[in-house]
């Protein structure tokens, strides 16, 4: 039997959606962060936003939060032109391989074209098999820059 | 890092298999495809069912099937049952003076590069390297 496909739309996150992100983020990363997710709506899509940011989620057509993704345009940092970046993307565990991040990405992508961005990059933690097989399947690849750390103790 | 002759093979079987995963084909066509001994090939074949990646057919027009997951499956799940792709520095058993020093520090190096190379292949499913890899042939000179 034809299975529908569910309907999904992806807008600009709104006050009302950061208590749902704040939760799906603490329940793939087991770490509460409500006081940075207000932040992190503040500035890329509530009061205090700037151009160039964005803060994007996917929806159910019951007013679902299925996932949501968050980037920024930024230019000259570490000498590079001005290039997008995604900043955080998840999808909630079992709405995945529905395509749902592919959705983000894409409208993502297509905002940062339209103000000017010709590169898209993130970065992931080496063992995060599951956003580097998703960020590999959109055709990201690895670029120019290596990440370097040391600790400071 | 050089991949080893069986993780080629591997590889190559596996995306073959892959590409077309309703149907099943033979060590000798697939052998044929690309130009690879089929003694050797027979003996990857083998190890490629025991790991649960492909099965084998039974029966008129038998031959072997893909049976994993396209979208999930990495080219690390694929080459790691042939080798464990780790850069070993070709030391003497006994290290004298600095040498501990030196080789403790390449050690690491090392340790590093293989990291990234593990992450790298980790990270491309078939369906990653089946999409972009033919893609990248089709553009090549």
């Amino acid at each position: 039997m034809h299975k529908e496909k569910p309907v999904i739309t992806v807008h600009v996150a709104d006050a009302a959606d950061i208590d749902a992100v704040a939760a799906l983020d603490a329940a793939i990363t087991g770490t509460e962060k409500a006081t940075y997710w207000n932040d992190i709506f503040e500035r890329f899509a509530g009061i205090n936003q700037r151009r160039k940011r964005y803060f994007l989620v996917a929806k159910s057509a019951n007013d679902e939060l299925l996932g949501f993704i968050v980037g920024e345009i930024r230019a000259w940092e570490f000498g590079s032109p001005p290039c997008g970046w995604v900043l955080a993307l998840s999808v909630t565990p079992d709405q995945r391989q529905q395509g749902i991040g592919t959705l983000l990405f894409e409208a993502l992508c297509a905002q940062m074209k339209k103000d000017g961005a010709t590169t898209i990059r993130t970065m992931v933690l080496g063992n995060d098999k599951t956003n580097l097989s998703f960020f590999r399947g959109e055709g990201l690849a690895a670029g120019p820059y290596i990440e370097l750390e040391r600790r400071l103790d | 890092m050089k991949l080893q002759k069986a993780s080629r093979y591997a590889l190559f079987a596996v995306l073959h298999l892959a590409s077309e995963p309703e149907r099943q084909f033979s060590t000798a066509e697939i052998a044929e495809s690309y130009g690879v001994s089929i003694h050797h090939l027979a003996k990857v074949m083998r190890t490629l069912v025991r790991s649960g990646l492909i099965e084998s057919v039974r029966g008129v027009g038998g031959g072997y099937r893909f049976s994993g997951n396209v979208r999930r499956t990495t080219l690390w799940d694929v080459i790691h049952e042939f080798e464990s792709l780790e850069s070993g520095i070709d030391t003497p058993d006994e290290l004298r003076g600095n040498a501990e020093i030196v080789v403790t520090g390449l050690d690491a190096v090392m340790n590093e590069i293989d990291g990234l190379n593990r992450s790298t292949l980790d990270s491309i499913t078939l369906k990653t390297l089946l999409r972009y890899g033919v893609e990248n042939l089709d553009n090549a000179p």
